[in-house]
């Protein structure tokens, strides 16, 4: 165990663990894993400069440090706070975190719909889940919410800044990913938006990656063809030879029966893609013969997506039925309720293999 | 009178001219730092004057030159802080405007002992006729040899650039300052790193405001030592105080830090009372982000002092009972004035000055201004009150900068001393869109709890 | 297009900083660009910055729609940009805009017919020890009364004529 790199440690929540210098508050959470990882809405560990802005992953540092233990002043963005060696951290430990996160997501669910039964992204979105985990009963804005029109960037994908929570990630994608930069933040303050120039359809191989870095429902893929019913498809891996050099060839399909309604990044319990895939992978590649298919996709996430008890899911423990006190999360929705194609009496789980169409056809 | 060490000749006729400056002394202090004495000996000067940031933080300035990085063969930048915009504060401009070659002196010799070869005044965009008087003061300058290359036979190299900005209070924060002078929008940067380390285009920088530099130059007349006996303990030297509102004489005025609120107010030697026989509600010291007073408690601390214009007294029992000396600007508020529409008026400036770049402030801004306009226009809620409490306290510390808490602290001051007055609006909204809650009790004496015994 | 003289302005302007920062002239620029071409920003203005100093037009979109003093529509010619912040509003400039909106019957962020005035409210200027104040054009109108407004509006007049 004699390491040439000297590791700081650090405990968070009470729970210790060691990693190299530079590494920040949330990375270490993430080490750790489980209940004590910060929420994190805007960070994105594959896009340089991300993070900072959403404050949803503020924590209290209890001890700067083994050489100066005093306490930070204010809260601090964890994934943007690198560690000290001998730092100790308070997450759900702390009631001044909880209260702050509190604060933080009524901010951003201030001018937010909360239409989730018609969102696209309904079932896999993060605020969604961290509205589920944080939010308050009831909204306390009394005033009229801001709301813009849905506009098509090009022919593939739709921006609805009306949810938009304006995290910067699909700025830095677009940035760092894509060779000529068209899409960025206009306006100021409350005002600020994400645009295009003139509105141009954003036609680069790689811009398709901000469907996958969106947190939310505000940039969705046009050519996914079963709209909302995200829980109604099995994800499967799959691969195949793309000859972009920069795409990985490696996606998630999600299917029923063997048609595949979209393909997507594959993305791990971070909501993080693994790696970036090309365009042409995602909206032109909906063939089952285009693809190699590996198996079953294991989600870890912990919204309704993962309801549908799909084979091989890691449910992760729930501590929230606690701090909620039993109160019914607000957000999620019951999809039975909603679906006008499906029927209530239809349990995916109870399904031998992938669900087909049929199965919903049968009265 | 009191002393005077930035506007002890701003009288003089044409001092906005080189020739004029130059025969008055000036450039006496860049000359005996340039040709006899080394940079580290100028920095030692200004860390002994215990001069402290004129822009708002009071940060002292020796020490915080002392962390600018010196990487081999990087570029430092120092950068003057012109943006001046928080309301009520307007000193900058005067000096700007009337004494520009002090403000280059003290660039010249700040420069030097940084280490710098190329600064950046950025003045807000607002200010667009100052440009010109900056940029005829550069050139006269550099004509006289004071800028340029090998500046007085001295080999110091210097550049003095104007840079615009177009309208964004957000762009005094230092690295919202920084990313604007990059042609970017004006969001500040999530810190760290800081400017001294990574600033402009990546490189050490400082920015400090155009008071801070300009003070460099008596500083070096008269010595460090010597500039620390001027004023009161911690709060060395002068401070420009621009003062508006309900007084005799708004205008802009050099204090020694020395001398009581009460006098500032009254004296006719600085703001001259109150106009037509008014009665003094409250006032806001430092600018509009730092808390308001009532009368009694701006006059006296809670423990009974004579509130002085020193950082520390008027701080003295913190928020509860105290305030911020911050950037200077002073708004006096008479009997007649609202407090509901003062605090109204700053939301609404916050909330068109936020960035819009983390939620709390760019949502909480815009909450805070709404409500606030609901009980202004008298269809408020006695729950509003305490909404507002909560949304300011969220907002406050949990923001990327400190706009937030800037946005925070004048509605939560409002809160904490003028309660009733909201509470007045709510509970009277046809009276209070036709009269104001007048003085009521907020000049009445405080009562002074008894020092506890030991 | 630039003339000759402003190109040499944006050549001056861009020589201010190290090489290959040129963007650092955007906001100068843009600045140089509405008071030549009309008081305002049009997309094909923007644009035209963007190739003059190699930036993509987003970047140019991005600083133009932040920074409140450029215009993204076109104004009057004369533009009565009156501060309402608190310093002011003590000093009673809720007054001075009432009395500007009847004067030229319009309401705040509106143009008069003639297109000659467009009154607009803005936040804190740096002069409240001066208030209530305006700024018009390049230059603040300080200590405003309603004969004050009266008179500048003539002043206008005339010059237009
Ligand atoms: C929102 C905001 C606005 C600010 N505006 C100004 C300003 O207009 N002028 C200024 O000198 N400092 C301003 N500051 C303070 C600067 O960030 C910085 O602290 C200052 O320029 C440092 O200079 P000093 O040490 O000389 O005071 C502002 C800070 C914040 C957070
Ligand atoms: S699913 Fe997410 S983005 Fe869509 S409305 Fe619900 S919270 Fe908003
Ligand atoms: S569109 Fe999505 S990715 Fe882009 S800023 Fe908004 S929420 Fe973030
Ligand atoms: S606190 Fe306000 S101004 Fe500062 S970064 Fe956040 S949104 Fe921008
Ligand atoms: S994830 Fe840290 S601030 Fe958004
Ligand atoms: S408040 Fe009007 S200029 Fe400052």
């Amino acid at each position: 165990m004699a390491e040439e790199k000297k590791l700081f440690k650090v405990k968070i929540d009470n729970i210790s663990v060691e990693v190299e210098p530079g590494t920040t508050i949330l990375n270490a959470a993430r080490k750790i894993g489980g209940d004590i990882v910060p929420p994190a809405m805007c960070y994105y560990s594959k896009l340089q400069g991300s993070g900072g802005k959403c404050r949803t992953c503020l924590v209290k540092v209890s001890k700067g440090s083994d050489a100066d233990p005093r306490p930070m002043p204010k809260l601090v963005a964890s994934c943007r706070t690198t560690v000290m060696d001998g730092m100790e951290v308070a997450n759900i430990t702390s009631p001044e975190v909880l209260d702050a996160r509190k604060g933080v997501v009524e901010f951003l669910l201030l001018n937010h719909p909360l239409d989730c039964p018609v969102c696209d992204q309904a079932g896999e979105c993060h605020l969604q889940d961290l509205s589920y985990e944080h939010g308050a009963d009831s909204t306390r804005y009394e005033f009229k919410r801001r709301t813009f029109d849905r506009v098509d960037i090009g022919d593939k994908i739709q921006l609805h800044m009306t949810r938009c929570i304006l995290c910067y990630r699909c700025v830095f994608t677009a940035d760092q990913l894509t060779e000529k930069r068209e899409h960025g933040v206009l306006g100021r303050g409350e005002a600020a938006e994400i645009g295009t120039y003139i509105q141009q359809s954003l036609d680069n191989n790689f811009i398709g990656n901000v469907i996958d870095v969106c947190p939310v429902g505000a940039l969705t893929d046009k050519t996914f063809r079963f709209k909302n019913r995200v829980w109604f498809l099995k994800p499967v891996d799959a691969h195949r030879e793309c000859h972009d050099p920069k795409c990985c060839g490696k996606t998630v399909l999600w299917m029923r029966g063997d048609e595949i309604f979209r393909v997507t990044a594959r993305k791990d319990k971070y909501g993080e893609v693994e790696e970036w895939i090309c365009d042409t992978c995602r909206f032109d590649k909906k063939e089952a013969k285009d693809w190699i298919i590996e198996g079953p996709r294991q989600i870890e996430r912990q919204s309704v997506i993962s309801q549908g008890h799909y084979v091989g899911v890691h449910k992760p423990k729930d501590p929230l039925v606690d701090v909620l006190d039993g109160r019914q999360p607000k957000l999620l929705l019951d999809i039975h309720n909603i679906s006008e194609v499906n029927k209530p009496n239809v349990d995916l789980s109870k399904i031998q293999g992938p669900a087909h169409s049929d199965d919903f056809n049968k009265k | 009178m009191g002393r005077k060490l930035l506007f002890d000749k701003a009288h003089i006729e044409g001092i906005r001219y080189y020739d004029v400056y130059r025969a008055n002394g000036g450039y006496g202090s860049a000359e005996k730092a340039l040709k006899s004495m080394s940079p580290e000996q100028v920095l030692d000067e200004v860390k002994k004057s215990g001069l402290r940031g004129r822009g708002g933080a009071g940060f002292p300035t020796g020490m915080k030159w002392s962390f600018i990085a010196k990487p081999e063969g990087v570029p430092r930048y120092l950068v003057c802080n012109a943006d001046e915009s928080e309301p009520g504060t307007f000193k900058d401009r005067y000096l700007m405007e009337f004494i520009p070659h002090l403000l280059i002196e003290g660039l010249l010799i700040s420069s030097y002992t940084l280490g710098c070869n190329s600064c950046y005044i950025y003045i807000r965009g607002e200010y667009a006729w100052i440009p010109d008087i900056l940029e005829e003061a550069i050139a006269d300058a550099k004509k006289n040899g004071w800028l340029g290359k090998n500046i007085q036979g001295t080999g110091f190299d210097l550049e003095i650039y104007v840079q615009r900005g177009a309208g964004a209070y957000i762009c005094g924060e230092e690295t919202a300052l920084i990313e604007s002078l990059e042609g970017k929008r004006g969001n500040p940067r999530i810190k760290p790193p800081f400017p001294a380390v990574k600033g402009l285009w990546d490189c050490p920088t400082v920015v400090n405001n155009v008071e801070t530099l300009a003070t460099v130059v008596p500083i070096l007349r008269i010595g460090g030592e010597e500039y620390a006996k001027y004023g009161t303990g911690k709060s060395t030297g002068t401070k420009l105080i621009s003062a508006c509102g309900n007084i005799n004489k708004p205008g802009v005025y050099e204090i020694e830090m020395n001398i009581s609120v009460e006098e500032f107010i009254y004296s006719d030697e600085y703001c001259g009372g109150i106009p037509n026989g008014k009665r003094l509600k409250a006032c806001i010291p430092g600018g509009s982000s730092v808390p308001i007073l009532p009368a009694n408690l701006l006059l006296k601390t809670a423990k009974g002092e004579p509130r002085m214009m020193t950082y520390e007294s008027l701080s003295d029992g913190g928020f509860a009972t105290g305030t911020m000396l911050g950037s200077g600007g002073f708004i006096v508020l008479d009997e007649d004035q609202c407090i509901v529409k003062n605090t109204l008026t700053f939301a609404r400036f916050y909330h068109h000055e936020s960035c819009g770049q983390c939620s709390p402030c760019r949502e909480g801004t815009g909450w805070m201004k709404r409500v606030l306009l609901n009980i202004e226009n008298g269809k408020g809620k006695m729950s509003d009150i305490d909404l507002l409490w909560d949304i300011q306290r969220k907002i406050e510390g949990n923001t990327i900068c400190p706009l937030g808490d800037a946005a925070a602290w004048p509605v939560a001051a409002a809160i904490r001393h003028f309660r009733d007055e909201f509470e007045w609006h709510v509970l009277h909204p046809e009276e209070a869109t036709k009269r104001n809650y007048g003085l009521a009790h907020y000049a009445d004496p405080l009562e002074i709890a008894a020092p506890a015994a030991v | 297009m630039f003339s000759e003289e402003k190109l040499n302005k944006v050549k001056e302007i861009i020589a201010r900083y190290p090489a290959g920062k040129q963007k650092s002239a955007l906001i100068p620029v843009l600045h140089l660009a509405q008071e030549e071409f009309g008081g305002w920003l049009s997309s094909e203005t923007m644009d035209y910055v963007a190739s003059l100093l190699q930036i993509k037009p987003i970047e140019v979109y991005e600083v133009a729609t932040f920074y409140s003093m450029f215009n993204l529509k076109p104004v009057g010619k004369y533009v009565f940009e009156v501060c309402q912040t608190g310093p002011c509003m003590l000093r009673g400039s809720d007054n001075i805009i009432d009395y500007i909106k009847k004067k030229l019957d319009i309401s705040v962020g509106e143009t008069t017919k003639d297109g000659l005035f467009t009154l607009k409210t803005v936040e804190c200027l740096g002069a409240c020890g001066y208030a209530p104040m305006m700024q018009l054009g390049k230059h603040y109108r300080e200590h405003l009364t309603p004969e004050k407004v009266d008179a500048i509006i003539e002043e206008c007049r005339s010059k237009a004529n």
